[in-house]
């Protein structure tokens, strides 16, 4: 009979990244409904001072692959390793974040132990002693309840729309090797290129600031860039942006870039097409600001300002020069 | 790698064991409402109305297809194009074969979960032989990210995810794959899947004879049962809601921009404490 809760903690660098205990807070909800335990797979290399971390936000167990071979993440040898562990104990569910390796490493799990996944999800409930996910989909135009009749029921659950909250733990800490053969290993990074330092990045912020159509150019963002700067904000675009060559496709919030869910998303002449609404909607907070009354962003919006951005922007940052 | 026949010019085996020809190239698509589309759920929730929906390829699928394509203009070799679905789906193959592929396998089903449209997908890609195979790094309308993934398990060989930049030689694949604050670029022998991301390239349009020619190209039909492809769900759709609604929202009222900005900061300060 399968049971526990179990995640696959993420690092990156021997870091534990914020979603990673965001999941952990998620799954400790799920086993307190169930009164089941929680366990934690962490996989890296020198990751193993890692573990008191994912104890502090709920995790009763750790169990830990460390080894050279899972220095750089690489699809096969962290699927092999999370898979085999994950079998091995028979876990009822198993969540991920949903971020680039997440989604990555949770869809290449879902072929190794046939089993199904509800992806990008923004609520997780127990009914009947199973997992409900709740998950958007056709962009957010529909939210749908996901049930998984097969072992692991599997989540990947958006970042930054889970609360991460503490509750520590006494975390026994379980050292496991995956048997992994080195020549069985297909993929290898030859590189990695860091983007430019002190970039916020978007899927990561708690503060979005969107520049849409109405910017009218690329040096125009300088004013947006001047408000995240203040507040440690990314800097994001709406297709519009991106399409005229002013920002490059990274920075596009929207159904064909990144979908984001930061605390508080402003808007800056930016319409609100369909698709652009499909990337940020989940936000906890949204300002618009656009010269256009009639434009569907203000429907979505918590607090609006009819105006031309050029005006406002520069005294929003004088402004929180202020008090901040 | 695998072998290659002589071929019909008698260049010898060798030569292509050298060069490592590439064979077959599948691209995996599908059919999705077009975005703009508006999605209403269905009267029981257990689906959405499609009545008036305008169908599209998949835009991810269109940078596999057109990465595929690609590939075989500099490499040579053939374009199978795979897509699991309704009746309909097939105009979606015609598409993709107005767009240069050299021929269509429809695998029909009216709908399946993540596992079992993989699984599908594996059992009638195995029969190609594939040397690469291309899928869009996820469908706009379930947006799950899983299928390519699950598909690369399946069939036991790796897979690069979400790629922007991909280079083919000697039987491997270089790929770029944008993660958060970084680029990696990722080595892959061949066989491999891999999942396009926007950036790739920019997907050529069906030209007017394309679209004539795609007529008589060969479609293989077959149906998902005959696959031996279960049809019960794994992850299965309880019910279908719209969004959340938001609650209405303020205007901050007034004529000048600076009042208007000042109290912003204190509704973003005071009222929703995210500044």
């Amino acid at each position: 009979m399968a049971k526990g809760v179990w995640i696959v903690a993420e690092q990156r660098g021997g870091a534990l990244r914020k979603v990673s205990f965001e999941i952990a807070s998620a799954a400790r909800k799920l086993a307190d409904e169930l009164g089941e335990e929680v366990s934690a797979v962490l996989v890296g290399s020198g990751v193993e001072g890692l573990a008191p971390e994912l104890a502090k936000y709920g995790v009763d167990k750790v169990y830990v692959a460390d080894d050279a071979i899972y220095a750089d993440y690489t699809t096969d040898a962290y699927s092999a390793a999370v898979a085999k562990v994950v079998k091995e104990n028979d876990a009822s569910i198993l969540l991920l974040g949903s971020s680039v390796q997440g989604k990555d490493l949770s869809a290449s799990l879902v072929g190794k132990l046939a089993t199904g996944m509800a992806s990008d999800c923004t609520e997780l409930k127990i009914a009947d002693g199973k997992m409900v996910a709740i998950r958007p989909m056709y962009a957010g135009k529909v939210f749908a309840e996901i049930g998984v009749d097969s072992f692991p029921q599997m989540a990947s659950l958006r970042p930054n729309v889970f609360a991460a909250v503490e509750n520590a733990k006494v975390s026994e800490v379980v050292k496991f090797d995956a048997g992994i053969p080195a020549d069985a290993l297909k993929t290898k990074v030859l590189e990695t290129q860091q983007d430019a330092s002190g970039k916020v990045e978007l899927t990561e912020a708690n503060i979005i600031i969107s520049g849409g159509r109405g910017m009218k150019g690329t040096d125009e963002y300088k004013i947006l860039e001047d408000l995240a700067g203040l507040l440690g904000a990314a800097v994001g675009a709406s297709r519009a942006a991106v399409d005229a060559g002013w920002k490059p496709q990274s920075d596009q919030v929207g159904q064909t870039g990144k979908v984001v869910s930061p605390n508080l998303y402003i808007a800056c002449g930016i319409s609100g097409a369909i698709q652009h609404l499909a990337g940020m909607s989940s936000s906890k907070y949204i300002v618009a600001i656009n010269k256009d009354e009639e434009a569907p962003i203000f429907a979505k919006a918590d607090y609006g300002i009819v105006d031309d951005l050029f005006k406002v922007i520069p005294e929003l940052t004088a402004e929180v020069k202020k008090i901040l | 790698m695998k072998k290659q026949k002589v071929g019909a010019r008698g260049e010898s085996i060798r030569a292509h064991r050298r060069k490592e020809a590439i064979v077959n190239i599948v691209a995996c698509v599908k059919q999705v409402p077009d975005t703009e589309a508006l999605i209403k759920v269905n009267a029981d929730g257990s689906g959405i109305e499609e009545g008036g929906i305008k169908w599209v390829m998949n835009p991810y699928d269109e940078y596999g297809i057109e990465e595929a394509l690609k590939l075989k203009g500099a490499n040579g070799g053939e374009v199978t194009v795979v897509s699991l679905g309704p009746a309909r789906a097939m105009e979606t193959i015609r598409t993709a074969l107005a767009m240069g592929a050299d021929k269509g396998v429809h695998i029909t089903i009216d709908s399946a979960d993540e596992y079992n449209t993989a699984a599908a997908l594996a059992a009638a890609i195995k029969e190609i032989n594939p040397d690469i195979i291309f899928c869009g790094q996820r469908a706009i309308d379930d947006d799950s990210a899983q299928v390519g993934s699950i598909l690369a398990e399946l069939l036991g060989i790796p897979q690069v995810t979400i790629v922007t930049g991909l280079e083919v030689a000697d039987g491997k694949v270089k790929a770029i794959k944008p993660i958060e604050g970084a680029q990696l670029v990722i080595e892959s022998p061949m066989p491999c899947v891999i999942t396009a991301q926007k950036g790739l390239n920019e997907p050529r349009y069906a030209s007017l004879p394309g679209i004539m020619k795609a007529k008589k190209k060969p479609v293989d039909v077959k149906d998902a049962a005959a696959l031996g492809i279960s049809v019960e769900p794994k992850a299965k759709i309880i019910k279908m809601t719209p969004p959340p609604e938001r609650a209405p929202g303020k205007i901050i009222g007034g004529d000048d921009p600076a009042v208007k900005a000042a109290e912003l900061a204190k509704l973003l300060r005071e009222e929703a404490k995210v500044i």
